[in-house]
């Protein structure tokens, strides 16, 4: 099951975080994860958010570039060997993993990662007939 | 002005021009001039339509105020014109090409027969000669050699001076303080921000340019200022000549400055100079500022009827200390259009359009920002994210940003530091937006 994250380009100065923070936490959205990818020049915010439609006219309204791309939101066992669990699954394929990050929210010894594959429909059918168990939006 | 200096620089054979009496001198430039205008008149169709539209012929240059009837060249022109449609010699006489930054992706390309390459070599070694140059002497050339007209035009100079020229080009400094120091460069020659930066490097490296054997330097390709020159000349212990020139007219040696340091000293001979309002094309009186229009009168390959050089200058009136009898113009500082010169290199603000255009297909809003690092110029360009050029990959960002780069120093000729931006950082102007922040102090 995919997940849609936003996208934001933010310039890498103090501050720069705040503005798209607000905008989400006046219309009354959480930010549910978030990964900062940064350059020495500019950073990427990625956001998973609980209604990404309406996030998305939110910040694109307050002047922002957002872009939405599909990930996955992997669940792991919340124990040493998890993340080697879905890496060997992807073992001998041409999938990439372009960046991942934890999801902070956990349930019973499981933990979610969301992974950005280059070929995320591919990803998809491989962690499934590796038995791995996907989370979809709403679940999240 | 420092006339004690006088005594230590006696005249040079090949200046004896320079001193030519004013009425012979305007004889000579009157006869030039009518065969000039014939020459182009008869082998450049653009100049012939543009001359019958007046209604005009060559004979109807009777005296050197006639020239004012003439139609101006301009940049656009070389443009429109290019590559080579303004050449009044067929290519087989054509022996070199050079070229330089035109308003958009194409540069504009100048051409020279042997006898062009000749004269070029008298007016340059005139030029340096003015400046002390001579025999005995060594000259460290940092000007690039290539399809820019600096290089190559000192290098031919000199030599016909009979000087030793180390041809060392542009670049890679610390070679250049080693070289200077080691081959004992008596003069040098470079863009006034060159040296600035050399200056630099030489005093991180522990060197003291006071201490070699350097005695001056002539210096151009972009304007600089007396502040420069006072910088320049303390650091270093020269006197540092400004030497004027451009590619479409000839390379470097339209005008140079004597030991007096006051005024460029035009070569009249080979080169007719006005002084016109910008606005208007009106032809203005001495002292006046205004744009410095040239005509060329001895050149073969590519003559130029009243060439807009853009640059804001004026003529001088009253006789040099120097005794030459050439006419002077003041030191160029600025120029009539968006022009920008960055390390000597000519930059239009159409050109990163272009690029950003060709890249992009639209125009997204970016702006021009003019730095000087350790005395080298630094151009940032900031471009404003689109959702076009956005993606959540790093590497895609990068990637982009290193292709905008690329493309820009293809056109430009320079290397530019590009920076994305937030959209609607990059402030919003109402009518002609401001693109060019200039915040190099001169």
């Amino acid at each position: 099951m995919k997940i849609t994250q936003l996208c934001i380009f933010a310039e890498n100065k103090p501050g720069h975080m705040m503005a798209p923070c607000r905008l989400l936490a006046e219309a009354g959205l959480n930010i549910r994860a978030l990964l900062l990818a940064d350059t020495q020049r500019f950073g990427i915010m990625r956001l998973i958010v609980s209604d990404w439609q309406k996030a998305v006219k939110v910040l694109e309204a307050g002047g922002f570039v957002v872009k939405t791309m599909d990930v996955l939101a992997v669940e792991v066992p919340d124990q040493p060997g998890g993340l080697a669990i879905v890496l060997a699954a992807l073992e001998n394929t041409a999938i990439n993993i372009e960046y991942m990050y934890a999801f902070p929210f956990g349930r019973q010894g499981k933990a979610v990662l969301i992974f950005r594959f280059d070929d995320t429909d591919a990803a998809m059918q491989r962690l499934r007939s590796a038995g791995i168990n996907l989370i979809g939006g709403e679940e999240l | 002005m420092t006339t004690s200096k006088t005594a230590v620089i006696p005249p040079h054979p090949v200046s004896a021009l320079d001193y030519m009496p004013q009425t012979e001198l305007k004889r000579l430039q009157l006869h030039r001039l009518q065969a000039v205008v014939k020459r182009t008149w008869e082998r450049v169709p653009l100049f012939r339509t543009r001359l019958n539209e007046r209604g005009l012929a060559p004979e109807d240059i009777q005296s050197l105020s006639d020239a004012a009837k003439l139609p101006f060249t301009v940049k656009t022109d070389l443009r429109d014109t290019y590559p080579f449609g303004l050449f009044a010699s067929p290519m087989e006489d054509v022996v070199r090409l050079h070229a330089s930054s035109g308003t958009t992706g194409k540069p504009i390309v100048v051409a020279y027969t042997q006898a062009d390459l000749d004269t070029w070599a008298g007016i340059m070694a005139r030029a340096m000669a003015c400046c002390g140059l001579h025999k005995g002497d060594i000259l460290q050339n940092c000007f690039g050699y290539g399809l820019f007209t600096g290089g190559l035009g000192y290098h031919y100079g000199a030599e016909r001076l009979g000087a030793t020229v180390i041809p060392i080009s542009g670049g890679n400094t610390d070679r250049q303080i080693m070289i200077l120091s080691d081959f004992g460069a008596t003069a040098i020659c470079c863009t006034p921000t060159y040296l600035l930066h050399l200056i630099d490097r030489a005093e991180s490296l522990g060197v003291d340019l006071r201490k070699l054997r350097l005695r001056f330097g002539m210096f151009g390709a972009e304007p600089w200022t007396e502040s420069m020159r006072r910088r320049m000349e303390a650091a270093t212990g020269i006197k540092a000549y400004d030497l004027y020139g451009l590619s479409e007219i000839i390379g470097p040696g339209v005008s140079v400055e004597c030991y007096c340091q006051d005024g460029l000293h035009i070569l009249d001979d080979h080169f007719y100079a006005e002084i016109i309002d910008p606005e208007s094309g009106e032809v203005l009186p001495e002292e006046a500022e205004g744009e410095l229009v040239i005509t060329t009168l001895s050149k073969e390959a590519f003559p130029m009827i009243r060439y807009r050089t853009r640059d804001i200058t004026a003529l001088m009136s009253g006789p040099c200390p120097c005794g030459r009898t050439l006419s002077r113009m003041r030191r160029v500082y600025r120029r009539s259009d968006d022009m920008l010169i960055i390390r000597g290199v000519n930059v239009f603000p159409s050109q990163v359009e272009s690029v950003l255009l060709d890249m992009e297909g639209t125009l997204p809003h970016y702006q021009i920002i003019l730095t000087r690092e350790h005395g080298l110029d630094q151009m940032d360009v900031q471009v404003e994210v689109t959702a076009q050029m956005f993606s959540d990959s790093v590497r895609a960002i990068e990637a982009l940003r290193e292709r905008l780069a690329n493309a820009m120093e293809r056109v430009l000729q320079v290397r530019v530091r590009i920076t994305l931006v937030e959209p609607r950082t990059i402030q919003r102007s109402e009518g002609k937006a401001k693109r060019v922040f200039d915040r190099r102090s001169l």
